[in-house]
C-alpha cells in the first residue's frame, strides 16, 4: 500500500498511546490547516445546531442561499408541537444586496415571515459575508422586536469568525437573552434544566421521562423539542445538567455566574454512563431520598430488560475493533465504553472540537496503541482504519463512505440518525446498529476481506 | 399564484449555492481536488450534500478563512492550502472556485495563482490549477456547474490541428447517464472527450486502500485536445452564453458548436442520435434502434395510464425543459414548470418545445422555491409532482406523490444509479411514470386488485 503521511503542521494532531514513553500532549483547539480537508464546519454551523431544535421560533438566515438551502430539515430533532425549525429561511442575498447592504430585505422578510408564521421568537443568524458588507444586524433586530413584540434574536455566526465551538457560544449567547425573561413562580426546588440534549429521534423525551419519574421536575431541554417560553423560564431551575458539554458548557457557566446555578456534565449513552447521569443528579438533592432511590429502581429495571438483550450481541462482536471519529470529545467517552460493553475495543478515537482536558482523559481510557486524532481527515481516518484493522467506524453522515468504500461497518452518531442512541432503550438500539452493520454478510466482498477489486 | 401574504424572504429553497456545481463538476477531471476558496463550512457543507446523494466518499478541500483573512485578503490561505492539498493528495489539478466570502472580499484569485506559481516553483510539476468564480450571491449551483466547465476548457484546450473527436458537454446529469453516453459514443466508434464525466468518482467500486482521489475522470490531457474536435455537442437551452464550453471552444477555435436540449424523450434522443449520425457518418448500432422501438411499444402499452395527468415539475432549468419534452410527447401535462434558477429564458425554451402552452395551461415560473410552488399546487391539483427530494415536504404536507429524480435524491436509494437521458432513460423515466399512476389508481381502490 502507498505509504500516506501526515501532512506537516497536523503531526501533534495525532498520537499513538504509548505508556512506555513520555508523549507530549496532543494540539487541538486550533484553527484548521488551509487545504487540510478538515471535517469540521464553520462557526455558523456551530450556532445552527445548537438553535436548530427550537420549534417555535423562526430560524432566518440572512446571506445568500447555500447556508439555509444546506441545513434545511437536516437534523433528527423531533418537536412534540410546532415544526416551524423545519423550515428553511434565508434572504437570499443577490449581488445588488452585497452591494447596497441587506438591511432592509432583512427588516421586510422578518416582518412578514412573523407575520405569517407567528413564532415565538426569531433567530437571525449572520453569514460570512454579512459579516463583511457591515449590515447592522442588532439594530433591524431591535426594530422588529419594538414593532412586532417577540424577541428577535441577532447570533454572530459569521463563518471565518472563528470555528464551530464559537459558534456554540453565538448561539448560547441568543439564548441567554431569553433566559431570565420569563416567570419562575411555581417551579419545585428539585428542578432541572437538560442543557446540550437535541431531541434527536426524540432521545429528550426517553431522558425527560426517567427524570420525571425520578420525581424532578425538567423546566427547559436545551434545545430539544425547545420552546421558547420554556427557555425564559430556564433560570428558575436547580441544577443544570448538560449533555455534549462542546455545545453547552459555555450556557451553563454563564447561568451559573448570573443565576447561581450549578451544573454537572453528564452523558446519556451507556449503560454505564447513563446511570451515572442519574444518580449525580440524585445526590445533588440529599433532603429527598426518595429521588436516589427511585434512580436506582429505574436503573435496576432498566439494565433488568436490558442487560441479556445485549448478550447476544456481545457474543457476535467481542474481538472486534471499532473507531470513532465525532464532533464531541466527550462522546468519545462514553462510546468507548459502551463499545466494551459488547465486547469491542477501540483502535482508533477522535473529535473534531476536543480540548486539552478532553484528549488527556481520553489517553488515559484508551487501550495501549490506540490512535487519538484532534480534527482529523478523510486520509487520516483511513489510514489509521486499515492499518489498524478496524471493523467498525462511529461517525456522521461525511465519515460513512469513508467506511462503506474499505467494506467496514458504520454507526450514524450524528446529528441525523433517526433511531435514538441515548438512554437504556437507546444502548440496546447502538447494540443492534452496530451488530447489523459490522456483522453483515456484505463485507465477504469487500477487497479488504479477500474480494476482488 | 400570489403569496397569500407579502414574501421576500426564500423559503425552502428549490436550489443550492453555486459553488456545489463547481464541485461536483471539477469531481468530473481525472485526478482532480476541489477546492473552495472562502471558510471551512462550505466545504463541509457541500461535501455532506453530495454524499447523502452519491454514497461516495467526496474530498473537498478549504481555503479556511479566518478573521483576519478576511481583513487582509486570502492570499495567503489559499497559497498554503494549495501546497498542502498539492503534498497531500499529488492531484494533475486542483480546481478552485470562488465563495461569497473571497469573492465579496475581492480576492484576485488569477493573480494569486501567478504569484503562487513563482513561489512554489521547485523543479517539479504542479498541478494544474483552474479557477472558476461561483459567488453565491448570483445564481444557483448550476451556474457553478457551468462556469467549473467552462473554465476548464478555457484553461486546457490548446490549439491544435484539427483531429476525428467530438466534444460532448453533458451537462449536471447522473454517473449513470454519463455512462450510457459513453457507451453511445463508444459505439458510434468515435473518439470523444466528454467533461465532465464523474460516472466513477461519484458512483464507483469498493476499494482496497484509500484513495486520495478516486479513479476516473476525464484526463487533463484529453481536455486540452477539445479545440482540435470536429464539433461540440452541448446538452441544456438554458446556459448563459459566458458559460458555454461549446460556445468558447467555437468563438475561440471554430469548432463548430451544437447545443441542444437534454434529450429526454423519444424526439429528444432522435435528435441527439442523428446528431452523431451527422457528425461521425455512421449509422447508429442496431441496440439503439432496438430500444427505441422497445420505447415505441412501452408508450403503446402504458399511454391510457397518463394521457392527461396533470403534473408540476421541478428542478433545474435544463432538466425542466427536458422533461418537459417527454411528458407532452405521451400526453401529460405539465401545468407548472418550475425553476429555483433564473436564466431568463426558461419560459422561452418552453413555449418554443410546446407551442399551444397557453391553451393548456402550463404556467412557467423561473425563482421560485418550495413555497412558491406548494401555493400554485394548492390552486392547480396536479396529480403528481416530478423532481428532487426536497419537494418531499410539500409532497407530504399536501399529499400528493413525488416522483423523485435529478438531484438531490436524498431521501430514496439509488439516485446516482437512475437514468434520464436517450432511449434508455427515457424507458426509465416512463416506467416509472407509469407506475406511479398505477400505484395511486391501486391505493385508492377499495377493490385491490392484485392486476391494474
Amino acid at each position: 500500500m502507498e505509504q500516506i503521511g501526515i501532512l506537516e503542521g497536523r503531526e501533534r494532531h495525532v498520537l499513538e498511546k504509548n505508556s512506555g514513553v513520555a508523549q507530549a500532549d496532543i494540539a487541538c483547539d486550533t484553527s484548521s490547516l488551509s487545504g487540510s480537508v478538515s471535517q469540521r464546519a464553520c462557526v455558523f454551523c456551530g450556532s445552527r445546531v445548537v438553535l436548530y431544535p427550537v420549534a417555535d421560533a423562526i430560524h432566518l438566515v440572512h446571506g445568500p442561499i447555500g447556508c439555509a438551502a444546506y441545513t434545511w430539515d437536516i437534523r433528527g430533532a423531533v418537536s412534540s408541537g410546532p415544526e416551524l425549525h423545519r423550515l428553511s429561511f434565508s434572504t437570499d442575498l443577490q449581488e445588488m444586496d452585497v452591494i447596497y447592504g441587506g438591511e432592509k430585505k432583512l427588516y421586510k422578510s422578518l416582518i412578514e415571515l412573523i407575520e405569517q408564521y407567528k413564532p415565538k421568537a426569531a433567530f437571525i443568524y449572520s453569514t460570512c459575508i454579512v459579516g463583511l458588507i457591515g449590515d447592522d444586524i442588532e439594530a433591524v433586530c431591535k426594530k422588529v422586536a419594538r414593532e412586532t413584540g417577540i424577541p428577535v434574536l441577532p447570533v454572530h455566526s459569521e463563518g471565518f469568525k472563528g470555528t464551530k465551538k464559537d459558534g456554540y457560544k453565538a448561539a448560547c449567547h441568543a439564548l441567554m437573552k431569553l433566559i431570565g425573561t420569563g416567570s419562575t413562580e411555581d417551579i419545585s426546588k428539585y428542578s432541572i434544566n437538560i442543557l446540550g440534549e437535541f431531541n434527536l429521534a426524540g432521545e429528550a423525551w426517553i431522558i425527560r421521562q426517567y427524570y420525571e419519574k425520578m420525581g424532578i421536575e425538567v423546566v427547559a431541554t436545551l434545545t430539544g423539542d425547545g420552546r421558547i417560553d420554556a427557555v425564559r423560564r430556564a433560570h428558575g431551575a436547580t441544577l443544570n445538567v448538560v449533555q455534549c458539554s462542546g455545545s453547552m458548557t459555555w450556557l451553563a457557566k454563564e447561568m451559573e455566574e448570573k443565576y447561581g446555578i450549578p451544573y454537572i456534565r453528564v452523558s446519556y449513552f451507556g449503560i454505564e454512563d447513563m446511570s451515572k447521569s442519574l444518580y449525580d443528579v440524585a445526590v445533588k438533592f440529599p433532603d429527598r431520598p426518595d429521588i436516589m432511590e427511585a434512580a436506582k429502581q429505574i436503573v435496576s429495571d432498566e439494565v433488568k430488560t436490558l442487560y441479556p438483550s445485549l448478550q447476544k450481541f456481545k457474543k457476535a462482536l467481542t474481538g472486534k475493533k471499532a473507531a470513532i471519529y465525532v464532533g464531541g470529545a466527550f462522546k468519545t467517552f462514553s462510546l468507548i465504553k459502551a463499545l466494551r460493553s459488547i465486547g469491542m475495543s477501540v483502535v482508533l478515537a477522535g473529535s473534531q472540537t476536543g480540548n486539552q482536558d478532553d484528549y488527556a482523559r481520553l489517553r488515559e481510557m484508551c487501550d495501549e496503541g490506540t490512535v487519538i486524532v484532534d480534527d482529523s481527515n478523510p486520509v487520516e481516518l483511513s489510514k489509521f482504519i486499515l492499518e489498524k484493522g478496524a471493523d467498525l467506524l462511529i461517525g456522521g453522515v461525511k465519515e460513512r463512505p469513508i467506511a462503506f468504500k474499505l467494506g467496514i461497518g458504520f454507526c450514524d452518531h450524528n446529528h441525523e440518525r433517526k433511531i435514538p442512541l441515548a438512554g437504556f432503550i437507546g444502548m440496546y438500539n447502538f447494540a443492534l446498529e452496530v451488530y447489523q452493520s459490522v456483522m453483515s454478510p456484505v463485507w465477504q466482498f469487500a477487497p479488504r476481506k479477500g474480494g476482488s477489486l | 399564484m400570489k403569496h397569500e401574504h407579502a414574501k421576500t424572504a426564500t423559503q425552502n429553497a428549490c436550489k443550492l449555492c453555486n459553488p456545489l456545481g463547481a464541485c461536483l463538476a471539477f469531481r468530473g477531471i481525472e485526478n482532480c481536488v476541489p477546492f473552495l476558496h472562502g471558510s471551512q463550512g462550505c466545504a463541509t457543507y457541500i461535501l455532506r450534500y453530495l454524499i447523502s446523494h452519491y454514497k461516495e466518499p467526496i474530498d473537498i478541500a478549504s481555503s479556511n478563512f479566518h478573521e483576519e483573512t478576511a481583513v487582509f485578503g486570502g492570499s495567503h490561505n489559499l497559497k498554503i492550502g494549495l501546497k498542502n492539498v498539492s503534498e497531500q493528495y499529488k492531484p494533475d489539478v486542483i480546481g478552485i472556485a470562488t465563495t461569497c466570502l473571497s469573492e465579496t472580499i475581492g480576492d484576485d484569485v488569477p493573480m494569486i495563482l501567478r504569484e503562487y506559481k513563482k513561489e512554489f516553483k521547485n523543479g517539479s510539476p504542479m498541478p494544474i490549477m483552474i479557477h472558476a468564480s461561483t459567488p453565491s450571491y448570483q445564481g444557483s449551483h448550476i451556474d457553478g456547474f457551468h462556469a467549473a466547465v467552462h473554465a476548464t476548457v478555457k484553461a486546457l484546450a490548446e490549439k491544435m490541428p484539427q483531429q476525428r473527436l467530438i466534444n460532448l458537454f453533458p451537462n449536471m446529469v447522473s454517473p449513470a447517464d454519463l455512462r450510457y453516453l459513453k457507451e453511445i459514443l463508444g459505439d458510434f466508434g468515435v473518439p470523444y472527450m466528454m467533461l465532465p464525466d464523474y460516472s466513477q468518482t461519484m458512483d464507483g467500486g469498493p476499494w482496497g486502500e484509500y484513495h486520495r482521489i478516486p479513479p476516473g475522470g476525464t484526463p487533463a490531457s484529453a481536455i486540452a485536445t477539445a479545440a482540435s474536435a470536429t464539433a461540440s455537442i452541448e446538452f441544456g437551452s438554458t446556459i448563459e452564453a459566458s458559460k458555454s464550453a461549446a460556445g468558447y471552444l467555437d468563438m475561440m477555435f471554430g469548432v463548430p458548436a451544437w447545443h441542444l436540449p437534454l434529450p429526454i424523450g423519444i424526439k429528444g434522443s432522435d435528435k441527439f442520435f442523428s446528431l452523431l449520425e451527422t457528425l461521425t457518418g455512421e449509422n447508429r448500432a442496431e441496440k439503439y434502434e432496438d430500444e427505441r422501438r422497445r420505447l415505441v411499444d412501452a408508450y403503446a402499452d402504458g399511454h391510457k395510464y397518463v394521457f392527461d395527468k396533470r403534473v408540476i415539475i421541478y428542478g433545474e432549468e435544463d432538466l425542466v425543459v427536458g422533461m418537459t419534452a417527454l411528458l407532452r410527447e405521451i400526453g401529460m401535462v405539465p401545468v407548472l414548470c418550475a425553476s429555483g434558477g433564473k436564466s431568463g429564458l426558461l419560459k422561452k425554451r418552453i413555449e418554443e418545445l410546446v407551442p399551444d402552452m397557453d391553451e393548456l395551461g402550463i404556467k412557467v415560473r423561473e425563482g421560485v422555491d418550495f413555497v412558491d410552488i406548494e401555493d400554485e399546487a394548492k390552486i392547480l391539483q396536479p396529480d403528481f409532482l416530478i423532481g428532487n427530494s426536497k419537494g418531499y415536504t410539500m409532497s407530504r404536507k399536501n399529499c400528493i406523490p413525488l416522483l423523485r429524480l435529478g438531484f438531490p435524491i436524498h431521501d430514496r436509494f439509488g439516485g446516482q444509479r437512475m437514468h434520464h437521458l436517450g432511449y434508455r432513460g427515457t424507458q426509465e423515466l416512463f416506467d416509472r411514470i407509469v407506475n406511479t399512476v398505477i400505484e395511486q389508481r391501486q391505493n385508492a381502490s377499495s377493490i385491490g386488485y392484485t392486476y391494474m
